[in-house]
């Protein structure tokens, strides 16, 4: 069947089959591999994507749950090869160690960030605690998120880094 | 976050800063290739059939239907294996395809290439294998019992290590209180957020290129060649940006590298294999679980006189890395103590459970927690409080450890205690804790542990590591080696060192992904090792360089060698030549060698310092040095549903000197938040060789609402052999947080708990519950 919708702020028209999920549309079809699949069942959030700016597991969403809507993933965070404030603020915090869950946590940083630009540590925790992350002990992460929120909200950003 | 760092040194122009890591860029742009983002044309899909029963003998595999199915282009079965059956690094008896029986649920029968992932699946639902079912072994101690059912031909002992030191006799008639106890540990997986995934394509020649998410590429490509039949340098495995591994993605690699490689050589085309997480959780090993029996004995003072322990661990089919496992537990088992008189046994067993090996700790977060556990039961037994009892009986500079070993470098045990406790006020609050009104519902605790670890292989093996160094015309620098980041930023830390000594920027330095024809085989990415033995490596190879390029840019500033300065991608001889300060770039430089035919290319090789080790009575110089840590947990108990909630974290270490402080932070973080996980959630349950738990909804996982606040202090003592002074950190962060919650939980609610997890109900009732039915993702494995 065909499928309209609208990814990383392009219209793509597309013939898919029935019960395509939607992650396997985007890294098989599409390939879009930054979308990573950690566990197909909705419990690790390798998989999140936007659907409509709410961050959604990929890995449940059918592909024709899609249609007409807006789908942001990692490879449309960056702007013109301009990256997003999350994106710096992960690479320069140490967010990032094996970097699989990176995508996902970005994209539910982003949803977070455009919600509410002045997250507190206990909305942060609430808003990640969908995505998990073996490596980094989430510490740092928070911190991006934190330094991310200053930088959009033009804060100072001195003495942030270790 | 609070840090602290310790007499941080100027010595070093990047070595020790902060440093943000080379590859996060392509991380977080969604860039870099992980295995399963590797695609070639006119690739298949691989998929393997499972074994139905834990134990069981195999009759017949009959693949006539699967192979008619139309889109299927091959169906495998051990018969159609070219080399050997079998592989293995310690003993090669792991299965690429099973012939005679099956050992553990994840055992594989048969494999199929097929056009799509979804026929490749049908496909396997048509192979029909006749099994004869035998009785399941699933306790090691039952396994070493007489009489008890094989699992290999041979008798299911594993691996057997022991360690005897003065007379254990004595020890105890010495000593004025014994205590005797149990404790266990549950067995745990890696859960890499990455699960396996690998393409195999035929290469020319008849050989095979495999790239995959691979930790240790060249036990990977021993197995495959032995399995294909082909010589090594046929085999290529390449490393794709690894999404995790903790130890984990060794020989479960090795089977899937053989699989795919069999598949792709069979059918001529490239072959695509990835894992789904419950095919992941079923057939990966994992951490062994340990049971552990102790028997101490000590003054009335608390003077240790004597440690007797017997401990077992389970191995599940196959051999993998336990014999090493085993072997660094059997070292460690007498925890960071002096203790004159010392009698260790541990075994390892083979059960019909998944198979056991190499996971971040390496066999001493078990061990960590039960003699860290006991030192505090003793504390509680002699009235002293848990830090005197310690610092009555930690080693220390010049101590001899239990393997009798003198240590020559200085053991930083005490700083590291002192650091965790000092700000605390860790006795006071652990003395008013103990006050708390027996009906309170919320009740604090505070408890700390230590920690003294070998670093690198030790005598485990022979410990050797390469790094190539490759200076451009341009001045930039390519850096390969056969240690491989995996996520736990060696790519930095190395680049760091290589910028130190070359005086060229990060940036300018590009570290490439592992690659076993291009790079030297390097030993494994194990055992904290990688800083000490590639840095060291790093170091010659950049000493060999320097070597050759000093003496022309001696001549380009009209200076002697000895002025020279590499610093900031220039190189200068300060207030020393006639040409005054003019600094010349490093691209400059690097032209002028090459013009000069002079080699930019350098292969630092280190060999480790040695080790002894005397099989007999367990006596020797295990490691070439040590590292030391000390945690603290304070936690509060919910009484009335047994829920622990961990509130603040002290976690202080000796990585000897830091090479990347924000990297080094980010290991702590990372091992303590798993080393929570494996005190309070995690557990990969079995019963009768059925694992109870496939996907991440009931094997848990620390979330970002687990986690408490967390203070890091690190010491600066560089070690006379480290790069730089550079020991390890990754390993020791994830060993200690066990035992400081569990003794935090006892100064809490007066119950000691000594088994892992500390789940809800091991805390408000004491024991454990029994699950009658299957329940989530269980039911769906398989289907
Ligand atoms: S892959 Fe979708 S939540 Fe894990
Ligand atoms: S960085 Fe590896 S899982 Fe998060």
């Amino acid at each position: 069947m065909k499928l309209d919708f609208v990814l990383n702020n392009k219209r793509v028209s597309i013939n898919v089959k029935g019960g395509l999920r939607l992650i396997d549309l985007l890294r098989e079809q599409l390939d879009l591999v930054g979308t990573k699949e950690g566990c197909g069942k909705g419990e690790c959030g390798a998989c999140t994507v936007l659907l409509d700016g709410k961050p959604v597991c990929s890995c449940l969403i059918l592909a024709s749950q899609v249609r007409n809507r807006e789908v942001t993933t990692i490879e449309g965070l960056s702007i013109e090869g301009e990256m997003h404030p999350a994106q710096e603020a992960f690479t320069e915090t140490g967010a990032v160690q094996c970097g699989f869950c990176s995508p996902g946590l970005l994209l539910s940083t982003v949803a977070l960030l455009n919600e509410n630009p002045e997250p507190s540590r206990e909305q942060i925790r609430r808003a990640l605690s969908g995505n998990l992350c073996r490596c980094t002990g989430y510490e740092k992460i928070f911190e991006a998120v934190e330094l991310a929120s200053r930088r959009i909200n033009g804060l100072s950003v001195q003495n942030d880094k270790v | 976050m609070i840090l602290r760092c310790m007499k941080h040194d100027s010595k070093h122009k990047i070595v020790g800063s902060s440093v943000p890591r080379v590859d996060a860029f392509d991380k977080v742009s969604g860039r870099a290739k992980y295995a399963a983002d590797y695609n070639a044309k006119g690739q298949l899909y691989g998929m393997v059939c499972y074994a139905s029963h834990p134990h069981a003998k195999i009759l017949n595999i009959d693949t006539g239907k699967a192979a008619k199915l139309p889109g299927v282009r091959a169906v495998l079965t051990h018969e159609d294996i070219p080399g050997e059956k079998s592989f293995g690094s310690v003993i090669p008896h792991q299965m690429a395809l099973c012939s005679d029986k099956v050992r553990y649920s994840g055992d594989v029968v048969a494999i199929v290439a097929a056009e799509s992932i979804e026929v490749a699946e049908q496909a396997i639902e048509l192979i029909d294998v006749d099994y004869r079912q035998l009785d399941v072994v699933s306790d090691p101690k039952v396994a070493l019992k007489d009489g008890a059912i094989l699992i290999h031909d041979e008798n299911n002992l594993c691996a057997y290590h022991k360690v005897r030191r003065g007379n254990i006799d004595e020890g105890f008639e010495k000593s004025d209180v014994i205590l005797e106890r149990d404790y266990s540990t549950s067995k745990i997986e890696h859960s890499y957020i990455e699960p396996e995934a690998v393409l195999a394509e035929p290469g020319e020649n008849g050989g095979i290129t495999i790239t995959g998410s691979v930790q240790n590429l060249y036990s990977i490509r021993r197995a495959v060649a032995r399995v294909l039949g082909l010589s090594l340098n046929r085999v290529r495995i390449i490393q794709a940006t690894l999404g995790g591994s903790f130890g984990g993605k060794d020989e479960t690699m090795s089977a899937l590298c053989c699989r795919a490689g069999l598949l792709a050589l069979a059918t001529g085309k490239p072959v695509k294999m990835v894992n789904t997480r419950e095919m992941s959780m079923r057939e990966s090993y994992k951490r062994h679980s340990y049971q552990i029996h102790y028997k101490v004995g000590s003054t009335k003072c608390g003077i240790l006189q004597a440690i007797e322990s017997e401990i077992y661990a389970d191995a599940g089919a196959y051999a993998a890395m336990s014999p090493f496992v085993t072997w660094r537990s059997a070292v460690h088992a007498t925890g960071p103590y002096s203790i004159p008189n010392v009698k260790t046994d541990v075994y390892a067993a083979y059960t019909n459970n998944c198979y056991t090996g190499a996971m971040r700790g390496f066999g001493s977060p078990q061990i960590c927690f039960a003699i860290e556990s006991l030192i505090d039961e003793l504390a509680e037994e002699l009235n002293l409080d848990p830090l005197e009892l310690r610092l009555k009986n930690i080693l220390k500079d010049n101590s001899i450890t239990a393997t009798g070993q003198g240590l020559k470098h200085k053991v930083s045990l005490k700083e590291v205690l002192d650091n965790v406790t000092e700000k605390m006020g860790f006795v006071d609050k652990w003395k008013q804790n103990r006050e708390q009104k027996r009906d309170t519902a919320f009740k604090r605790g505070i408890g700390i542990s230590c920690s003294y670890r070998g670093i690198s292989l030790g005598a485990e093996g022979t410990d050797a590591a390469g790094v190539i160094i490759s200076i451009q015309t341009d001045g930039s620098v390519i850096l390969s080696t056969g240690l491989i980041e995996m996520g736990q930023g060696a790519a930095t830390t190395i680049s760091m060192i290589v910028s130190e000594k070359l005086g060229i920027t990060p940036d300018r330095i590009r570290f490439l992904s592992a690659d076993t024809s291009r790079s030297p085989d390097s030993g494994p990415t194990v055992a904290s090792r990688t800083t000490f033995m590639a840095g060291n490596a790093a170091l010659r190879g950049c000493h060999e360089l320097l070597e050759r390029i000093k003496p022309v840019a001696a001549e380009l500033l009209r200076c002697p060698e000895q002025d020279l300065l590499f610093e900031n991608n220039s190189v200068y001889a300060p207030n020393k030549t006639s040409e005054g300060d003019r600094k010349i770039p490093f691209s400059e430089l690097a032209d002028k060698c090459f013009q000069k035919g002079i080699s930019l290319f350098a292969h630092g090789w280190y060999k480790s310092p040695p080790t002894t080790w005397n099989e007999e009575n367990g006596q020797g110089d295990a490691y070439f040095t040590y590292v030391y840590g000390a945690n603290l947990a304070e936690v509060e108990v919910d009484c009335i549903t047994g829920n622990v909630r961990v509130l603040k974290f002290i976690s202080s270490h000796d990585p000897g000197q830091i090479v990347n402080l924000s990297g080094a932070l980010g290991q702590v973080y990372g091992g303590v938040i798993m080393g929570i996980g494996y005190a309070m959630l995690e557990n990969y349950a079995e019963s009768e060789g059925n694992p109870l738990v496939a996907n991440f909804d009931e094997y848990l996982l620390p979330t970002a609402c687990d986690i408490p606040e967390i203070e890091t202090t690190l010491i600066h003592n560089p070690d006379e052999l480290g790069p730089l002074g550079a020991k390890s950190l990754g390993e020791p962060a994830c060993e200690i947080a066990a035992p400081a919650i569990a003794n935090a939980v006892f100064n809490a609610t007066g119950m000691r708990i000594r088994h892992l997890p500390l789940t809800l109900e091991r805390v408000k009732l004491g024991k454990e519950l029994v699950r009658i039915d299957s329940r989530g993702s269980v039911k769906a494995r398989g289907g």
